[in-house]
């Protein structure tokens, strides 16, 4: 009833000022601020216990932050929790769905929790069975259906109660390639033909990779680094070049050092290896440089930064050991269990 | 120069034009493709009946464990309730048939033993279904539906009435079904009367829901369904054995019996007796009804305070 929105002045969907969540002496989030856009979407890349769902659970609000402020679709999580539920749409990591219900009761059961009578409610479950393409298998028990079919159900839940921003925890943890692709296009279809917010966890990072306009990527509960894939690949060292010249010329690497976009040169035999900003405007320039000394390029071949690299560089890499929670575990090795089944 | 301004002034407004119709046009798209979002119920019930159809569903639709929940007590009924033959005991003491209904009556409230056991497993009954009303807040709370739930803006309240309600239907149809079953194998109909049924069924309603508040409440926190089974089976047995549904409280211990008069299930046993067979009662029947009443209401005020508290960290 009491409508306490929140106007922003900008077009930030979610934001987080110094979010914090202490288990014990644990501290599982430590003291993160973050922004997101409307439209955008958002991935949360760390490894295993890094607090990307306990940061979920908390603007989900699932979790109490121990401290912290954050307004989600123009509601605080600590005064309007309930506004922030009606609003957002929330897709878990398990596998939630009722075994013993068919799909499309699964999807009207999640209706009936956020209230919708169930007119509406009928008709809008058949039109996001389309969208995941269950249409055929509406009627059949969940339990006679497959991982992906799974994944695709808990997605059409999740977005039953028409949200302007979906929570995605783990989307395709353990999924074949052929639903892990099918599900990147939902996510897609969501961003650009529903013009809706996704702030998606994941651990793979050729899917934040290709799914993500920003990544914040999150590590022993902090926040590393935000920013575009590009930027990250960008802030390890940019591209490497690697360029055969003919043997016994004459080492020019401070010539080609002289280009703008190089940052490093290094000469070996009759190859030179040289780091640049954008391989792609650069190794032209290089080409020429070495063609007006007289000199004949044999080879070139051009290597972008992966976000792994980025990835590795920002957490280390350390195998990861760490006690994280039980219950959290035993979730995630069912949900891959049943993702396979 | 100036035309050349206002050439690209009016290509900008162009594009702008452009720009707003197709978004205009992705907005209708959307709407094609989606209807228009209906208002959301505002009420504090929404969901409650949904969440108990749930689980009462995974019961109905599946008869084999309504079946196999109904062997106990009529094993119980059968077996035990046959063969302790307490009337045979006194039949052999050459006491006279007036006599002998005089010492029965004394112990039981009712010249057979037979019936006097049968509103026990009413009881018995209504226990052993509440107590494992926890159990589906553990698989729940396990499997990441706890999660999902509470992710909604359902009340938090609902997720615990509705592991009550269901728990309480389940045992309301169980107890009809043992109470029809307790007649075929002859228990006593002398006194039944409409408005005594009707009673006993209310009795049977109000133990329901405290038992049933009782055991989720415990449950509410666990994610592991061994530390919850122990917890029944720790609560389950001294509940039966120390109340007066096996046995009359007359035979007990002076120790035991102080424990069966705390005990809530004899309260309900003994105003069931009272309604159901005219049984003389521990107790009045206003105080047993009191007792049954005060304890429903305690224990599922106290589920429901401790769901805001307990399910979400």
């Amino acid at each position: 009833m009491s409508t306490n929105k929140i106007e922003t002045s900008t077009s930030n969907i979610i934001t987080v000022e110094n979010l914090s969540k202490t288990f014990g002496s644990l501290k599982a989030v430590d003291n993160v601020s973050f922004n997101i856009k409307e439209g955008e979407i958002f991935g949360f890349l760390g490894p295993n216990g890094a607090g990307k769902t306990t940061t979920i659970n908390m603007l989900t609000t699932l979790l109490k932050p121990t401290s912290g402020k954050a307004v989600v679709c123009g509601f605080s999580i600590f005064k309007d929790p309930n506004e922030v539920r009606r609003s957002v749409g929330v897709v878990p990591q398990e596998y939630t769905a009722d075994e013993d219900m068919t799909g499309i009761n699964n999807i009207l059961l999640c209706a009936d929790l956020y209230g919708m009578p169930r007119k509406d409610s009928k008709a809008h479950a058949k039109e996001l069975l389309q969208l995941v393409e269950l249409e055929d298998a509406a009627n059949r028990k969940v339990s006679t259906y497959s991982g992906g079919m799974r994944r695709r159900l808990e997605l059409a839940c999740g977005l039953i109660n028409y949200p302007k921003l979906l929570f995605l925890d783990e989307p395709t943890l353990g999924l074949d390639v052929q639903t892990r692709t099918a599900v990147w296009k939902y996510i897609k279809t969501l961003k650009e033909e529903f013009r809706m917010t996704l702030f998606l966890t994941t651990h793979y990072l050729e899917e934040a990779d290709s799914l993500c306009d920003r990544i914040g990527i999150i590590d022993h509960g902090h926040l590393v680094k935000i920013g575009s894939p590009e930027e990250l690949k960008e802030s390890v060292g940019g591209d490497v070049m690697v360029v055969d010249v003919k043997e016994n010329e004459p080492d020019i690497s401070s010539d080609i050092a002289m280009i703008q976009l190089v940052k490093g040169v290094k000469k070996q035999d009759n190859v030179y290896r040289i780091k640049a900003n954008d391989g792609e405007e650069a190794a032209p320039q290089i080409i020429d440089l070495i063609r007006s000394k007289g000199m004949h390029v044999t080879r070139i071949s051009l290597t972008k930064p992966t976000l792994d690299e980025a990835y590795l560089e920002l957490t280390g890499r350390n195998l990861r050991e760490e006690e994280v929670d039980k219950l959290q575990m035993f979730r995630q090795r069912a949900t891959m269990r049943r993702a396979r089944s | 120069m100036d035309e050349t301004s206002t050439d690209t002034k009016i290509a900008t407004s162009k594009d702008l034009e452009n720009q707003t119709k197709t978004a205009e046009q992705t907005l209708a798209e959307e709407e094609q493709r989606f209807r228009a979002a209906p208002k959301l119920s505002r009420s504090p019930f929404h969901g409650l009946w949904a969440l108990t159809n749930r689980d009462l569903r995974k019961w109905y639709t599946n008869p084999i464990q309504l079946f196999v929940s109904l062997i106990q007590p009529i094993i119980w009924l059968g077996l035990f309730g046959k063969a302790l033959n307490f009337g045979s005991f006194i039949a052999g003491s050459g006491a006279s048939v007036a006599q002998q209904d005089i010492i029965l009556k004394n112990f039981f409230g009712t010249t057979s033993y037979f019936s006097f056991l049968s509103c026990g497993m009413l009881a018995f009954i209504v226990l052993f279904t509440s107590a494992f009303s926890g159990m589906s807040v553990v698989f729940d709370r396990r499997f990441g539906f706890l999660n999902k739930a509470l992710s909604t803006p359902v009340a938090r309240g609902s997720i615990v009435m509705a592991k009550i309600l269901n728990s309480v239907g389940r045992s309301l149809i169980q107890a009809a079904i043992v109470l029809v079953i307790a007649v075929a194998l002859g228990m006593d109909t002398s006194h039944f009367t409409i408005l005594g049924i009707a009673g006993a069924f209310l009795i049977i309603f109000l133990m329901a829901v405290g038992l049933s508040a009782l055991f989720t409440v415990l449950a509410l926190r666990s994610a592991d369904w061994q530390t919850q089974m122990a917890i029944i089976n720790l609560l389950n047995l001294p509940l039966l054995f120390a109340s007066n549904a096996l046995f009359p409280v007359k035979i007990m211990p002076a120790w035991l019996q102080d424990v069966v008069k705390v005990n809530p299930v004899s309260y309900a046993v003994d105003g069931i007796r009272q309604v159901l067979i005219g049984a003389i009662g521990m107790n009045s029947l206003w105080l047993d009804f009191a007792v049954v009443i005060g304890f429903a209401v305690i224990l599922s005020a106290i589920g429901i305070v401790l769901s805001w508290r307990l399910l979400s960290k």
